[in-house]
């Protein structure tokens, strides 16, 4: 899932300055479940910018709506709120569900409540770890099911460097080192023989690299096209 | 065995025991100071000095205008390179310019990271890894590079360098396999000599030394001089896989001011005369203290 923790206030104050009626817009997936953005942190935003309002004398109002996705287009017809009635949209969904309502709603400013903060899982209670970063060429298959792309400070992929330092990485002491977790995986499978394969300078075009990424079946839009012919 | 590229191959092809010295430019412009001790205390006494490549993630001038300067003393040079700052182009280019500016040594490093450093904000490259370098070298050295031409085929290079390429590994590291394995990968990829991390325990290393005695590569030792009782307990907790024995802290707590450098000097002597047997040479770490250069040598039995 996508993880994303909430803006300082004082930031989404200032990005929101002009507007005086705004709507606080939850998103029931991936937020939700890391408890930044759904409809319950949407409740509490929106009362805390009243407040904020008030103590600053200024005349604004806060109103909220959530919907199940804000990066799918068949979701925004659940809206019970009309976004372009309202002087700003502040999104609690992740950049995606922020752009994507920039889209649909073009008329109004969308605005993150959130800073989006990586791919992960829920490992204990009240804490979300990065396991994934999306290089766009998986190569857990080799690493014991562990990224080293996500889970090296340096996104290695020869194996460990020489920070590393009792199981940590030489960046935090409170951060593990993520060859080191693969080093111990793959002597657990019995399969150390993948860390000793010498690994070519990856493709980075994937990640970023060749710019900005885009999934397309083509059976799908053909079948589109020829629907619409 | 294919001709020596520079003065470090051919001393260590040659075998005899064989010492490096470093010097790390500065923060600004100001390169004379450490060029001149370079001149004065490391010339004549060790085989090659290597050029820190913005140590320690701190902004400083580069590694390369060391080694240029170096040269121009008559001061053989090891060009360090990490991987952290420069993508394959900047890499593999300045590679090519080391070459034309006449060095010939270089020692391919991960370096770290920007969080260690002084400006953290840094986007960290590590677009290539230091078996990654390595890899790019030997390509560079076959003719080639990294890359492709238009039609998919590798390119040419208009004039191909050669040089003298090392690594580092850290010997007494908690979980030592993990550095084996990398070592192996380091010399498949190329690599022709190791500089360690500092080691402080001839034992530890010399348990090492066995373990990795299948990789036929020369190794130099390193020795990180000890300034300070403070410094080394203050390596024992940040230092990744360096360990210095309480007896050396004792030691150096128990020296009067004044005597510091005698001290610091006598320990690192007696760690290389320890070591001497176990490997190929010493690679001396002595972080601006290059007067006490002569002091480690002739405490280890290696003075000219």
């Amino acid at each position: 899932m996508i993880v994303a923790e909430r803006k300082p206030l004082d930031q989404i104050l200032e990005a929101l300055a002009p507007a005086r009626r705004i709507l606080v817009l939850g998103c029931g997936s991936c937020v939700t479940v890391c408890l930044t953005g759904g409809e319950k942190q949407a409740d509490e935003l929106a009362a805390q910018l009243r407040l904020a309002a008030r103590q600053k004398g200024l005349d604004l109002t806060a109103e909220v709506d959530c919907i199940t996705r804000q990066c799918d287009r068949e979701f925004a017809q659940n809206l019970k709120a009309d976004p372009s009635t309202y002087d700003a949209v502040l999104s609690m969904a992740c950049g995606v569900g922020v752009g994507f309502m920039s889209e649909l709603f073009p008329q109004v400013p969308v605005l993150p409540g959130l800073n989006t903060t990586f791919y992960g899982a829920n490992v204990a209670s009240g804490v979300w770890a990065e396991y994934c970063h999306g290089c766009g060429d998986c190569v857990l298959a080799w690493t014991g099911g562990i990224c080293p792309i996500a889970r090296c400070s340096k996104s290695l992929i020869n194996g460990t460097c020489g920070g590393t330092n009792k199981g940590k990485c030489e960046v935090s002491k409170d951060m593990d080192c993520g060859w080191l977790l693969i080093y111990n995986r793959l002597k657990t499978l019995g399969r150390l023989e993948e860390l000793k394969k010498l690994r070519a300078p990856r493709d980075w075009r994937k990640d970023r690299g060749a710019g900005v990424r885009r999934l397309t079946h083509q059976e799908l839009v053909k079948l589109e096209e020829e629907a619409k012919a | 065995m294919t001709e020596a590229v520079s003065h470090l191959q051919k001393a260590l092809a040659a075998g005899r025991f064989v010492v490096t010295g470093e010097i790390g430019p500065p923060k600004g412009t100001n390169l004379g100071p450490v060029i001149h001790e370079a001149e004065h205390y490391l010339k004549g006494r060790v085989v090659a000095v290597n050029v820190t490549d913005i140590q320690t993630a701190v902004m400083r001038a580069g590694s390369l205008v060391g080694c240029k300067l170096l040269l121009d003393h008559g001061i053989e040079p090891v060009f360090q390179m990490v991987t952290r700052d420069r993508n394959r182009l900047a890499l593999q280019s300045d590679l090519l310019s080391a070459y034309i500016l006449g060095v010939r040594n270089v020692l391919a490093l991960t370096g770290d990271h920007v969080a260690m450093g002084d400006h953290p904000e840094a986007k960290p490259v590590y677009d290539l890894d230091s078996v990654g370098l390595l890899q790019a070298i030997a390509r560079l050295e076959s003719g080639s590079d990294l890359g492709r031409d238009p039609k998919g085929n590798p390119n040419q290079l208009d004039g191909v360098p050669k040089f003298f390429k090392g690594c580092c590994v850290t010997p007494c590291a908690e979980e030592v396999e993990p550095q084996i394995i990398k070592l192996e990968k380091k010399a498949a990829a190329g690599a022709q000599f190791v500089q360690t991390q500092a080691v402080y325990d001839p034992a530890a290393f010399e348990k090492f030394m066995k373990r990795i005695a299948h990789i036929k590569i020369p190794v130099l030792v390193g020795i990180v001089v000890l300034k300070s009782a403070g410094m080394a307990k203050y390596m024992n907790r940040s230092v990744p896989g360096v360990q210095v024995p309480d007896a050396i802290i004792k030691e150096l707590a128990a020296a009067p001011k004044e005597n510091l450098k005698k001290v610091a000097a006598e320990i690192a002597g007696r760690l290389v005369r320890e070591m001497k047997g176990m490997c190929q040479g010493a690679h001396l770490m002595t972080l601006g203290w290059d007067d006490v250069v002569p002091d480690i040598l002739q405490s280890a039995g290696l003075a000219p």
